[in-house]
């Protein structure tokens, strides 16, 4: 090491990244780029929605007797389950904020319960329910009735989507696994947390499809 | 990113708010009120989206520079749902609608 890089090196802290010209600057830029892929991710799911849409308002009826075959019970406790994530989430991130270790680690491991809980219902109460009743597409699809291909139609969409999502949200479990790690080597403190924040961010994304996911797959269009 | 600590008591409020809107959403879907079932659950959603997006996600405490991309990529998701429902949702219209009798114009050839 030379006399000036060592000298460098003494002027900053070590996580603060060589070409920023301080953390606050660092911070700024990781937020930024965060948000940038989760606008080209809302784009990704704008898509698909927009495409629901258009399939929705042709094939109203189809659509609307599709979603009379999902559970509005385990959907509605799985947007409390997801809510309630983004809130330990928010307190990680909090916690990370201040610099508080065990604090870290206890909710990365409540919002970990709980997405692994809605992963759970997801795949125990409804979509395993959906294959006895055959309303999967490709895998025994048995529907009678008028509407028959338009529901079918809507169980591509419901599947895709909510398959998507719960992919998402396997990956943010994922990340939080790493983050896990790094907070039980002590590698948090109050200067430096944008790993956990930047997280943050991604989950109450997953969090925000699951919102709009819910009321469009389950509620529009009324459940009386 | 903000290194502005929210209060815990600003986190719970948003989370019972998001509850009690959740709650909300589920209930209305159960009253037949019409074609405004689909805008209340819409309304709804987009109350919780904002509420997340503010608080949870530090958008009320970040730059400017952040607030006008996170605008930008919104107002280009409008325009990508706009424009797909506006062609969509306008094909196929009959040059002269149901029951306004006959047309008084021969249609013109000259386009």
């Amino acid at each position: 090491m030379t006399e000036a890089s060592a000298a460098h090196t003494a002027e900053h802290p070590p996580y603060l990244a060589h070409h920023f010209t301080d953390i606050e600057q660092q911070n700024e830029s990781g937020t930024l780029g965060m948000w940038l892929f989760l606008l080209t991710e809302i784009m990704f799911f704008g898509g698909l929605f927009a495409t629901y849409a258009v399939y929705r308002l042709k094939y109203f009826e189809g659509f609307h007797e599709g979603s009379h075959h999902l559970s509005v019970q385990f959907g509605a406790l799985n947007t409390a389950v997801l809510i309630g994530s983004s809130l330990t989430m928010a307190l990680a991130v909090r916690s990370a904020q201040l610099g508080r270790r065990k604090a870290i680690i206890l909710f990365l491991i409540l919002t970990m319960v709980l997405g692994v809980l809605f992963i759970g219902i997801k795949l125990n109460f409804e979509w395993s329910a959906d294959y006895h009743e055959g309303l999967i597409p490709w895998m025994g699809f048995h529907v009678e009735g008028a509407n028959a291909a338009a529901v079918r139609l809507f169980f591509c969409f419901y599947f895709f989507m909510t398959g998507l999502h719960a992919l998402h949200m396997v990956i943010g479990l994922g990340i939080m696994c790493v983050l896990l790690r790094m907070a039980a080597k002590g590698r948090f403190d109050s200067g430096y947390f944008a790993p956990v924040e930047i997280t943050g961010l991604y989950w109450h994304f997953v969090d925000i499809i699951w919102i709009f996911l819910f009321p469009l797959l389950y509620l529009m269009g009324g459940r009386y | 990113m903000s290194t502005h600590v929210v209060p815990v008591r600003v986190y719970v409020t948003v989370f019972v708010c998001l509850m009690v809107l959740t709650a909300t959403t589920v209930s209305v879907a159960y009253v037949n009120l019409g074609a405004f079932n689909t805008l209340v659950a819409l309304t709804i959603a987009v109350s919780k989206m904002l509420l997340v997006v503010t608080f949870f996600m530090h958008v009320r405490y970040s730059s400017a520079l952040t607030k006008v991309m996170i605008a930008a990529g919104v107002i280009w998701l409008m325009l990508l749902m706009a424009f797909t429902l506006a062609d969509t949702g306008t094909r196929n219209i009959p040059l002269q609608p149901e029951g306004w009798g006959e047309a008084t114009v021969a249609p013109s050839t000259n386009r």
